[in-house]
Formats: structure tokens, C-alpha cells, sequence
């Protein structure tokens, strides 16, 4: 008898389960992409619940490609309203996405990001260009006694590669090449280090690209997974290991990290916001336009983006890491959150 | 005679010998298990000493002036008036009083000791009873993380501090007047996800999980059970039935994360389902678990005597009732436990769900089962990857609830399996 009652009522459970209808308009904004943003992002659409009466947004970290692409399905929605990305659109996903039905985009530029280069206070400190950066870190380097002829990563010490840098082992934690991160690190420092090397002057632009992307995989450069806190633990932990993490991280553990110089400049929230510090990238968000006035909040979620309260000087998003944009660029932001216009594919070649 | 003296003799040298490697052989046993167990020692004190304190939380006792004048509000009813007073100079005013030493220009170092989120605590507690206005109230507020951080963790290095000299000062003489206190977590449990490591709780990962338990649940076991009868009482035994079995036998040991790219392309991208739902979550979470069921009630209802069969028979029962009536009933214990062990490992997933967008910053508690949520291990992978440090000691903890739930879950299996089971 028990039995029966006991399977009734998980049978009853699961027709209730599979009858109710899906509720097909949606009142919670959906967000989507990058895993730079996303900590900025979740601080703006917290306190953007806890201010006005919509819903807090919902937010997915899946990279900026994957949000893009999320993004360009369609529209209706099933499909993302805005998306993160710490790189700027590309004219193919442009594309993709007017393919698709979504033509009316707006971009919003939010402030930057840098890359550092940190190991823990007790470490030696390293004040290095990019170029011996590449040297130390590239699966292929020019042979130093030959500087046409690319061979196979020979140092093994920081001080091989120039008498000015530490006598320690080279070891650097790093993103693996999922991440965004490593990406922008590939791109910004590597390539920045390597081409004007003669080696790869010549090259044609792929192969250039394929010596100047590699990283070594000799054991100096060490792949540590996305979590950053990880890294920093392990800084700790090893004086002779470096890491590389964004910003915010170096920030969260100023009083225990030092970060590298590159180039002979420091990582300071004016360096990145000058564009000085050379590992430094712009983070963007992109809205739907067809969906406003359809999700309900999206204008005044992208509206408290663009506050003084987030970004200003003293605005909350500093405070989370973020480099905030500079005055004028902050009133352009706040001109596009009101007007918000469609963005057109030259802007993008 | 000879002969067989040196054969006894022989047996007696080889007995030391023996009973040597006997003794070997256990000891590797007994280092196996050591090994097992320690590293489960080690496990559970590494969660449990950083995740200790994730159960306390940090407050601030304060007397609130509730001036009108000061808040540029006269009505409390007023929505629009509400929405732009100031809640946060009262906070700073109540502060202020219990620091004597801070001066007027401190005031910005002040307001960094409270919780950025206190003045929303204020601003409901006004919103919910307008006749405090223009009164003084004792009321208890979050305090700020940073100073969460250096009550609970002062000196330990693995943590950074993140207060200036003087805030500390300031912390220490507030904790000496009983004006900052520590006391259990309440707003763990009360919360959804947050930013701010002080206001963030798995209360909204706790129902998340629970909705798509119960959807999953409720699909996995009617399916799964009446397809092991079925493949066990009534299929003929045929090429069909053997190809089916090895089937299941294999969906069994598919990475999960599989059966989250098959949930994305049919039940999002064909069906229609909105992201990040339960329904979804516990529809991929049932084809996962399905052949778990499938295969322990199988094994279950092999296990009852084919002579209660045979005896139901024959005494003129229908194969129908010779099932429902006597097979179910003493299969039962086996499918349950089975069940269990398979809801068990339901719950601990978070593979498939990333690629159905469960994985997400959810702060609003869900509802029902199409409201966005996220699970209890999600809410573990989402805070162990924060910056900031104190979502380290929230992450342990959470992790500790997601073990009570999944060691309560095996102890219910085993007490279902003990107070059911029928020896023969």
C-alpha cells in the first residue's frame, strides 16, 4: 500500500514536472561572454538589482567567442541580450550575426585591463622587454650566435638570456589556451616581443604568426589551468616562479605580489588607462537592440553601467579592478547609453 | 621413513616462510587502506580548516539616527522619495559616534568599514515600517569584507589585509566595545549568490538543486524502473534485447559532459527551452543518471528467487501481477538504493550543465522550475575562481553542505537498504 502510494506520488511529481508549459517571455536580462568581464559585470548587475525594481540580470561566463557566437544566433528570447567580450567584435561575427537577424548592435568601449607579470615579494623582481620576455618564454628563438635561424628554446636561466636579469630558473605560470587571457597575452607581448626580431621580419604573416604564438613547452612555461587564485597560492609559496594573471588578481594580493616591469613600465591603473603599460586590452560589451523595450531593463542596466557610480573616479567598478575610462571617453559612454547606436561593420575593419 | 621425516621437515622450514608473506600481504592491505584514508584526512581538514569560517560572518551593532532631515526624506511611503534618499550618512553618522578619534576627513575610511550592501538593509527595513523615520534604532548591519577578513584572519598569511594601520585601530577598538561582532552565518543560508563575499549564500544553489533533483527524479526512476522490468520480466531474450542491453551498459560510462552537448542541441536549439532552467538541468541530469537506475534494477530484480515466481504462478497469478504483486515489492530496496547512488552523483555534476548555461552568476532565489539557478558544486566552481580571498573560505563551505547533503543521501540508501532487504 505504502509502495503504491510512494509511486503514485513520484509519478504525479513528474507529470507535473513535464506539463507545466515553458514561460517563453523572459523579465531577467541575459548576459553572456567573456571571463574578464564577467567580475565587473556581476558587480554592476547586482547593484543594479538592488536598486531598481527589475530582476538581477543573469550572467554566464563563456568566453568572448562563445558569448559572440551565442549572441549571433538570433533573436528572440532564448537567445542572450547582451554579450561581454575582452577583445573587439570581429568583422566575420559582424557577419554572423546579421546572418542572423541581429543587425541593430550597440557597442559600449568599458575601460581596460592589464596583464601582469607578478611573483611574490620576497622573489626578485623582474624589469624586462618584451623581447627577452619572448626569448624566455617562445617555443623557437633565433640562435644567438646566428640571429636569422630560428632553433629550439635554449635558456634555462633568466640570466642567459641578459646579465641584467635574476640568476633563478625560468619558471612562469600561465592561462592555458582556452582562456582569454593567454590570448591576449600571446598577442600583445609575444608578438610584441617578436616582430621586429630579423628572424621572423621576412616571414610571411602566418608564419610569422605561428612562431610568434608558440609557447614553449620545455617546461619553463607552465600551463596552471583558469583559476587564477591558484597561481597567486603557488607565487607563495616558490620565490623563483612568475605568473601571469589579469589585473584585479595583482590588486586583490597587492600587499604579498610584485609585478614585472615590461618595457620599464609598471602596471599602474594610469599606465594601462594611458595605454603606457604595453599588455593592456580594451574590454566591450554589445546589445541587442531589438531586444529592448522587449527584456525589460536593459537600457537602464546598460545606463548604470555608464554611471558615475560604477565608473567614475571613485565608482565601484574601480574598486573591484577595473581601470576605469578616462573623463571624456565616460561622457561619449554615458552620449551612447541614451542615444545608442547602431554599430556598422567599417568601424570594425 | 627417512623419506618422509625430511618431507615434514621441509613443510616446517617453508612454514616460516609463509607465514611471512602472509604477513606481508596484509600489511599491504593495511597500507592501502591508510592511504585511502588519509588522503580522505587530508581532504576533509583542508575543507573544513578553511571552510570553518565561512560560518561566521562579521557585523556591526549600531545605534541609526533616523533624521528625516538628514536623509532628504519626510515620507517613508513615498517610493520615489525612497529611491532618492540618502541611507548611507545615518550609517556613517552611527559609526562615526562609537570612533571618537576619526575626524570629519576620515569620513571616506569610515564608510569603508561598513558593507556597501548595509544601506539596502536600511532602506527595507524603512521601506517595511515608514514610523522609524525621525527615530533611533539599534540595528545590526554587515560589516564591510575587508574587515570580515581581518577579524577573522588577522595575521594568518595566506590571507591579504586590506585596511589601512588606522582602520585596524579602529577595528580593534570596535571589536573591544562589542561594537563588531562575529556570530554564525545566518545570511549564508538566507542568500543567493552575491559579489560581495559577506552578502553571498547557496540558499538559491540549495532550491536550484533541488528543482532539478526532483525533475530528475521524477523522469529517471518511473523510466528507468519500468524499463528494467520490462527488459527483465517481459522482453524475449534476442539479438534486439542483447544489442539493447549493451547499449545501456555503455551510456553508463559516457563522460557526462556528453550528455550536456546532447541536452544543448535538443533540448535548447530544437526545442525551444529557455538556458539556464532546471527543467532542463534535471532532463540532462536524467539521461545521465538513467542507466545508472537502469542497470541496479536490473541486477535488483534478477536477484529475487525465481521460486516466488514460480510460487505466484502458480497459484494462478497473471505475469502482471506476479510483478507488480511480488517481484516490485522485493526488488524495491535494490532499486532505491541504486536510485540514490544515482541521484547522488546527480547532484555532485556540473560538466553537462555548463554547456545548458547553468553555470551563471544567479543572485534572485529561484521559483520554480523555468526560473534561471544554479547548482550547489556550480556555486563551488563559481566562488573558488573569484579575485577576492574570502570567496575562498565561502567556497569551502559550500562545499561542506554539498558533502552533508550527499553523505545524508548515501546513509538514507544504506538505512532504506537495511530496514528493506529480505534474506532468503
Amino acid at each position: 500500500m505504502k509502495l503504491k502510494a510512494a509511486l503514485t506520488s513520484v509519478a504525479l511529481a513528474g507529470s507535473i514536472a513535464a506539463v507545466s508549459t515553458p514561460a517563453m517571455a523572459r523579465d531577467t536580462i541575459s548576459i553572456v561572454g567573456s571571463s574578464t568581464v564577467y567580475p565587473f559585470a556581476t558587480v554592476v548587475a547586482e547593484r543594479f538589482g538592488t536598486k531598481t525594481d527589475f530582476a538581477t540580470p543573469k550572467l554566464e561566463s563563456t568566453g568572448s567567442g562563445g558569448g559572440l557566437k551565442l549572441f549571433c544566433q538570433g533573436i528572440g528570447t532564448q537567445h542572450p541580450d547582451i554579450t561581454n567580450a575582452s577583445r573587439r567584435m570581429k568583422p566575420s561575427e559582424y557577419d554572423m550575426c546579421q546572418g542572423n537577424g541581429v543587425t541593430d548592435i550597440t557597442e559600449f568601449r568599458i575601460g581596460s585591463d592589464g596583464i601582469v607579470i607578478a611573483s611574490s615579494n620576497n622573489a626578485e623582481n623582474l624589469d624586462i622587454s618584451l623581447e627577452q620576455l619572448f626569448l624566455a618564454l617562445a617555443k623557437e628563438v633565433p640562435n644567438p650566435d646566428n640571429e636569422n635561424e630560428l632553433i629550439a628554446n635554449p635558456y634555462d636561466k633568466w640570466s642567459d638570456i641578459d646579465s641584467s636579469l635574476p640568476n633563478v630558473a625560468i619558471q612562469v605560470m600561465g592561462p592555458p589556451p582556452t582562456s582569454g587571457t593567454r590570448d591576449a597575452f600571446v598577442e600583445l607581448a609575444m608578438q610584441g616581443g617578436c616582430e621586429d626580431l630579423p628572424a621572423v621580419a621576412d616571414m610571411s604573416e602566418d608564419d610569422m604568426e605561428g612562431v610568434c604564438h608558440s609557447m614553449r613547452e620545455d617546461g619553463p612555461f607552465i600551463e596552471a589551468g583558469e583559476n587564477d587564485n591558484l597561481i597567486v597560492q603557488k607565487l607563495m609559496s616558490d620565490s623563483g616562479m612568475y605568473g601571469i594573471f589579469g589585473y584585479s588578481f595583482l590588486e586583490e594580493n597587492a600587499d604579498r605580489l610584485q609585478a614585472a616591469r615590461l618595457n620599464g613600465m609598471v602596471p599602474t591603473v594610469e599606465n594601462i588607462a594611458a595605454d603606457q603599460y604595453p599588455v593592456a586590452r580594451s574590454l566591450f560589451f554589445y546589445v541587442k537592440k531589438a531586444h529592448v523595450g522587449v527584456v525589460p531593463g536593459i537600457s537602464e542596466y546598460v545606463e548604470e553601467f555608464a554611471s558615475q557610480a560604477a565608473m567614475g573616479r571613485n565608482g565601484y567598478l574601480k574598486s573591484v579592478g577595473l581601470i576605469v575610462p578616462p573623463r571624456d571617453a565616460l561622457m561619449d559612454l554615458q552620449d551612447k547609453a541614451a542615444s545608442m547606436p547602431n554599430l556598422q561593420k567599417s568601424e570594425l575593419l | 621413513m627417512t623419506d618422509q621425516t625430511s618431507q615434514a621437515e621441509l613443510v616446517r622450514q617453508s612454514l616460516k616462510r609463509r607465514y611471512r608473506k602472509e604477513r606481508r600481504f596484509r600489511a599491504y592491505g593495511v597500507i592501502a587502506i591508510a592511504i585511502a584514508l588519509s588522503a580522505l584526512v587530508i581532504l576533509f581538514a583542508d575543507i573544513i580548516g578553511k571552510g570553518s569560517a565561512g560560518f561566521m560572518k562579521t557585523t556591526l551593532n549600531l545605534e541609526v539616527e533616523l533624521d528625516g532631515e538628514m536623509m532628504y526624506l519626510d515620507d517613508a511611503t513615498d517610493e520615489r522619495q525612497i529611491k532618492m534618499a540618502d541611507f548611507v550618512e545615518p550609517l556613517i553618522q552611527a559609526l562615526m559616534k562609537e570612533l571618537p578619534s576619526a575626524s570629519e576627513s576620515d569620513r571616506s575610511a569610515v564608510r569603508d568599514l561598513i558593507n556597501p550592501y548595509a544601506s539596502v538593509t536600511l532602506r527595507d527595513a524603512l521601506k517595511e515600517n515608514p514610523d522609524w523615520l525621525n527615530t533611533s534604532r539599534s540595528m545590526t548591519f554587515l560589516a564591510h569584507t575587508d574587515v570580515d577578513v581581518f577579524v577573522k584572519h588577522a595575521g594568518d598569511s595566506a590571507y591579504s589585509i586590506k585596511l589601512t594601520e588606522q582602520q585596524r585601530d579602529w577595528v580593534n577598538q570596535l571589536v573591544e566595545k562589542g561594537v563588531v561582532e562575529t556570530s554564525f552565518n545566518d545570511t549564508f543560508f538566507k542568500n543567493g549568490d552575491s559579489r560581495d563575499p559577506s552578502k553571498a549564500g547557496i540558499l538559491g544553489a540549495m532550491i536550484g538543486s533541488l528543482l532539478t533533483m526532483v525533475v530528475t527524479l521524477a523522469l529517471s526512476f518511473p523510466i528507468g524502473v519500468a524499463a528494467a522490468i520490462y527488459l527483465e520480466e517481459f522482453a524475449p531474450q534476442n539479438k534486439l534485447t542483447d544489442f539493447i542491453e549493451v547499449n545501456i551498459n555503455n551510456l553508463a560510462a559516457v563522460p557526462s559532459i556528453i550528455f550536456g552537448l546532447l541536452g544543448l542541441a535538443v533540448f535548447i536549439n530544437l526545442f525551444g527551452m529557455p538556458r539556464s532552467v532546471p527543467v532542463v538541468g534535471g532532463l540532462v541530469l536524467t539521461l545521465m543518471t538513467l542507466p545508472t537506475i537502469i542497470i541496479s534494477s536490473r541486477a535488483a530484480i534478477k536477484s529475487v528467487p525465481p521460486s516466488i515466481r514460480e510460487a505466484a504462478e502458480g497459484i494462478g497469478a497473471s505475469k502482471m501481477q506476479v510483478v507488480l504483486h511480488h517481484v516490485l515489492p522485493l526488488a524495491m530496496p535494490g532499486m532505491l538504493t541504486g536510485s540514490i547512488i544515482g541521484m547522488a552523483q546527480a547532484l555532485g555534476e556540473t560538466a553537462p550543465l555548463l554547456l545548458i548555461g547553468m553555470v551563471a552568476f544567479i543572485v534572485d532565489v529561484p521559483n520554480g522550475f523555468f526560473d534561471s539557478a544554479t547548482v550547489l558544486p556550480v556555486q563551488v566552481f563559481l566562488w573558488a575562481g573569484s579575485p577576492e580571498l574570502a570567496f575562498i573560505e565561502r567556497a569551502s563551505a559550500a562545499i561542506m553542505v554539498l558533502l552533508t547533503f550527499l553523505i545524508g543521501m548515501n546513509a538514507l540508501a544504506i538505512w532504506l537498504r537495511k530496514r528493506l532487504e529480505r534474506r532468503w
